[in-house]
């Protein structure tokens, strides 16, 4: 793509970022701060306090008849299916549930305390029906059917549900003879992995406001990462206009996926359609966070892989059961991602893999930062350690021996891009000096190191677009049009200086909204890392074109070339006449002519960003051209400090390798990658949804403990490689979720490295540590 | 069954009538708009809606609106004088300690009272003191740096 020409100042450059005082100070607004006045209602929902079954009957009549209630609704009054890939989800369940927590009715009301009293006088007759708990169970032909109508629903071609049973979506890989790849190794080796589900946590919880007009115009404000993909969603599942459906999206308080998509959303708006103006708020406690909204789906992997004495992969057969959970519509495609990665980073000549996505009476599984990565990485980084264990070789030998390397083809037949893997690993090695012998202090404190590497593709359908907007001011400053969040990770900073870099103006100068999705223009959803790569060439393109109609202006008046113009820090200069004016003078009223004419106007300009060469996959085999846009890779490397009286991980240093192309902004890019380094710490040694036939046993920060202040590692270095995608703005790639992809293989093997034991299920807590040690002569 | 309160937020005298079952934070976010007090639990396990009371940090979800009878209230919109931020508040910038924001207002808080009684903490004594402070984004390290350097930018200009 075309490229400002001049100095990259701005880019590489690492300003802080620009909405960081009004964070600091409280003036940043979430959605639970915006004002609504008296009018405003209360929701709440009824949840089903059972895993699986019919429900018989649903008796509201006497919530309707308490004061103060507005309204109520059930899933007869909208009975539509909605989903992102497969539209198998309701808003409130119609006529069975299927998961401990799902909506089965919505109450509005005057105050939060009339609804909660609301809600339980809503009469609510089960007969429950045996469930599902565990994915490979749910997967066999003995389990019950979750979902009988699974044949009539709507899905995108390339998920492929299994009508008849439990599996909503069958990814497959079959590549090369495995036969022959069995016989070439020296050992195979076979183990089963598991991970519990997760919760991302967001210290904001979902939150949205819904209001419909007297026109019947609806307005969400929404704690959201997808603002445009809840106005489709919405606007489908309650056959509304889309136009008559706008969401804005103020800052978010985290969302690591939990906001992508939708979620509790459509209750919201349900309930605003029958409240006569009045906006309904709808915020989930911290329990309904755990379990209501969204999951990261739980995992059991049974991976087999061969390897030649000298460390050569000959075939892996890898089979993933993802427990989906009551509805899969975004966790089909998590499994198809995990089947497109299911190798790891790593170049393997034999290959069977099956990816299932498995419904099960869990809560509802959903994107969660890495996609399907931490989790079949948590696998694949162990069997790999293991395996060069067991045949006597280093592990980074081993690592490095196999990882892509530039046109190698991956497990679906495309050629691997230019990549910093190999370099990713080594530095990563080199920061924890492996090789060198760790010195344990003291006899029952020992010093481990491990490392794991990791690769992730943006998930997504095969052309999600992105679209910006610039628009000069009078004064000379630019305001930016995007329809990507800032959820922490920076956008609106790396936004603002592509297009100061893009224009020629100071990064202080540019201002870029939140999204109002009657004002921004088009982005599919901030999620897959992809708002650096894709909304960053938008607002690159849109910037280019700005500066393109400033120039010309001034070229036509000054009667000179447009490459001898420029604009750097706001003055349009010419090279060749030397002469110059400032930005402001021109951008809205444009430039005079000799004559005392002018030309030129206000400037406003857009650009747009979709790939266009994603290729379908053998449904069979997974094979095809191009798979996906581009792999961002890396590595981790950890030391660990394991005390074998206690069990207990200390967690003392993490090293972060990843290739990120070009790092716009590198001081955002190594805060990504700490935070996310921690995140994957955190799940590693902590975290787990406790479900007992379904119910949840721990959502709350007591019984559920994520990462504090003094779990945070001691020491973190952040390295940033650089070997640029050819289709990103100046080469960036994303690596936003990447960080926390190996941090949990990384740590297992730094604690087999230091005590000798494996661990094979998350997290690895200090008592399954200290059993096992009870196990071995340490 | 409501209560008459008289307290000080942020420097102000206020007299309100309040609900005897809400909490101070409900008072705070929706009687008095200070909507940078955060809700992230209503449980006392997130930090988020940490405010001083008459100096100490306290978790404002779990003190109830009456007991703020006769106390001085700082929340982090009180943190800045004149504009001026707290040395805290340009440091957590500077040094990228906030991401989504959300519970910067508690750390803020928290930490404010942190150097309040001791002026130039260890590290470990920063984590000790931010332990009851939740956050899923930065992984805390530029958080603790971000506190070392308000310490240190602080005790240039008082000694
Ligand atoms: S909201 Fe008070 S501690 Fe979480
Ligand atoms: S910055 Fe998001 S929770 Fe701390």
């Amino acid at each position: 793509m075309s490229q400002p020409a001049g100095k990259r100042t701005v880019i590489g450059a690492s300003p802080p970022r620009i909405e960081g005082r009004e964070k600091v100070t409280g003036a940043a607004t979430y959605v639970d701060d915006m004002q609504f006045g008296p009018s405003l209602l209360h929701g709440a929902l009824k949840r089903s306090p059972i895993a699986h079954g019919r429900i018989v009957r649903i008796d509201a009549s006497r919530a309707r008849a308490l004061p103060g209630v507005r309204v109520v609704v059930t899933g007869e009054d909208f009975p539509g299916l909605t989903g992102l890939y497969l539209k198998d989800r309701r808003i409130f369940a119609l006529d069975r549930v299927r998961s401990v927590g799902e909506a089965v009715a919505g109450v509005a009301a005057d105050t939060p305390e009339i609804a909660a009293q609301a809600l339980d006088l809503i009469e609510v007759e089960y007969e429950e029906l045996p469930g599902v708990f565990d994915p490979e169970y749910g997967a066999s032909p003995e389990a019950p059917i979750i979902h009988p109508e699974l044949a009539s629903y709507e899905v995108v071609p390339f998920v492929f549900p299994q009508p008849g049973t439990n599996i909503s979506n069958w990814f497959k890989v079959r590549k090369g003879d495995m036969a022959q790849g069995w016989a070439e190794a020296d050992l195979v080796y076979e183990h089963k992995y598991r991970v519990p589900h997760v919760q991302h946590v967001p210290l904001e919880t979902h939150v949205c406001v819904a209001q419909q007009n007297v026109n019947g115009k609806i307005t969400l404000w929404s704690s959201s990462q997808s603002p445009f993909a809840q106005r489709n969603l919405i606007a489908k599942a309650l056959h509304i206009d889309h136009s008559r459906l706008r969401v804005i999206t103020p800052y978010v308080g985290g969302g690591f996926g939990s906001k992508a998509g939708v979620s509790m959303e459509g209750a919201a708006v349900a309930l605003a359609m029958h409240a006569k103006g009045r906006p309904v708020k709808l915020r989930m406690t911290r329990e309904e966070e755990f379990h209501t909204t969204f999951v990261r789906q739980g995992l059991v992997a049974i991976l087999k892989m061969g390897m030649t004495k000298d460390g050569r992969i000959t075939a892996m057969h890898n089979r993933f059961y993802w427990d989906g959970g009551a509805s899969t519509e975004y966790g089909v495609n998590i499994t198809r991602a995990a089947g497109y990665s299911g190798t790891g980073p790593y170049y393997v000549p034999n290959i069977h893999v099956d990816s299932y996505c498995v419904y099960t009476n869990h809560p509802v599984g959903g994107a969660m930062r890495g996609f399907g990565m931490p989790e079949i990485h948590f696998g694949i980084e162990q069997h790999i350690d293991e395996m060069a264990h067991r045949l006597g070789l280093d592990p980074v030998e081993v690592r490095l021996k196999n990882c892509l390397k530039d046109g190698d083809e991956t497990l679906t037949g495309m050629p691997m891009h230019p990549t910093g893997l190999s370099e990713c690993i080594r530095k990563a090695a080199a920061a924890i000096n492996w090789g060198q012998e760790t010195v344990s202090y003291s006899s029952t404190k020992r010093h481990g190191k491990g490392l794991a590497a990791m690769w992730k593709a943006p998930a997504m359908p095969p052309n999600p677009g992105s679209s910006a907007l610039v628009r000069l001011n009078e004064d000379g400053t630019a305001t930016v049009s995007i329809g990507g969040v800032d959820i922490g990770q920076g956008a609106l900073t790396a936004m603002a200086q592509f297009a100061a870099e893009g224009i020629g103006i100071r990064v202080e100068d540019v201002r870029v909204n939140t999204v109002d999705t009657d004002y921004s223009p088009y982005e599919w959803q901030t999620v897959a890392s992809r708002l650096t790569w894709s909304m960053g060439n938008a607002v690159l393109r849109a910037a280019d074109a700005a500066r393109t109609q400033v120039l010309q202006a001034v070229a036509e008046a000054w009667d000179e070339d447009i490459s001898d113009l420029d604009i750097v820090d706001g003055q349009v200069i010419s090279y060749r006449s030397e002469e110059s004016i400032p930005l402001k003078n021109i951008c809205i009223d444009g430039v005079q002519r000799k004559d005392g004419t002018f030309v030129g106007g206000p400037v406003v300009a857009q650009g747009r960003f979709m790939p266009d060469y994603v290729t379908p996959l053998d449904p069979e085999t997974g094979q095809g051209p191009r798979a996906v846009v581009h792999f961002t890779t890396g590595c981790q490397a950890v030391e660990v400090e394991v005390d074998t009286e206690t069990g207990e991980v200390q967690v003392l240093k993490i090293v972060s390798a990843y290739d990120v192309g070009k790092a716009i902004n590198p001081e955002l890019v190594r805060t990504q990658m700490e935070g996310g380094a921690v995140q994957g710490l955190s799940t590693a040694l902590l975290e787990g949804l406790i479900l007992d036939h379904g119910v949840p046993r721990n959502p709350n920060f007591t019984d559920y403990r994520i990462a504090t202040a003094v779990d945070a590692p001691l020491e973190t270095e952040n390295i940033i490689v650089e070997v640029p995608q050819d289709d990103g703005p100046f080469g960036a790639r994303g690596v936003g979720e990447h960080p926390m992809v190996p941090t949990a293989p990384a740590i297992a093997n730094a604690i087999y490295n230091a005590v000798g034991v494996r661990l094979d299920s998350m997290p690895l807590t200090s008592e399954k540590v200290w059993a096992a040690l009870q196990n071995n002569d340490i | 069954m409501n209560h008459t309160i008289h307290f000080t937020v942020n420097g102000e005298p206020f007299t309100l009538s309040v609900a005897s079952h809400h909490t101070l934070l409900q008072v705070l976010r929706e009687q008095l708009v200070l909507t940078g007090v955060k809700n992230g639990c209503e449980a006392g396990e997130c930090g988020a809606c940490t405010v001083l009371m008459n100096g100490e940090p306290v978790n404002s979800c779990l003190v109830l609106a009456p007991e703020a009878d006769g106390a001085t209230i700082v929340t982090v919109e009180g943190l800045a004088h004149d504009s001026q931020l707290d040395p805290l508040q340009e440091a957590f910038v500077a040094a990228g300690a906030t991401q989504c924001g959300f519970c910067t207002p508690g750390i803020l808080i928290n930490s404010r009272a942190l150097l309040d009684r001791n002026p130039d903490p260890t590290d470990a004594e920063i984590r000790a003191a931010l332990v009851g402070n939740l956050c899923r984004c930065t992984g805390y390290i530029r958080i603790i740096d971000a506190v070392k350097a308000a310490a240190h930018a602080q005790r240039e200009v008082q000694p």
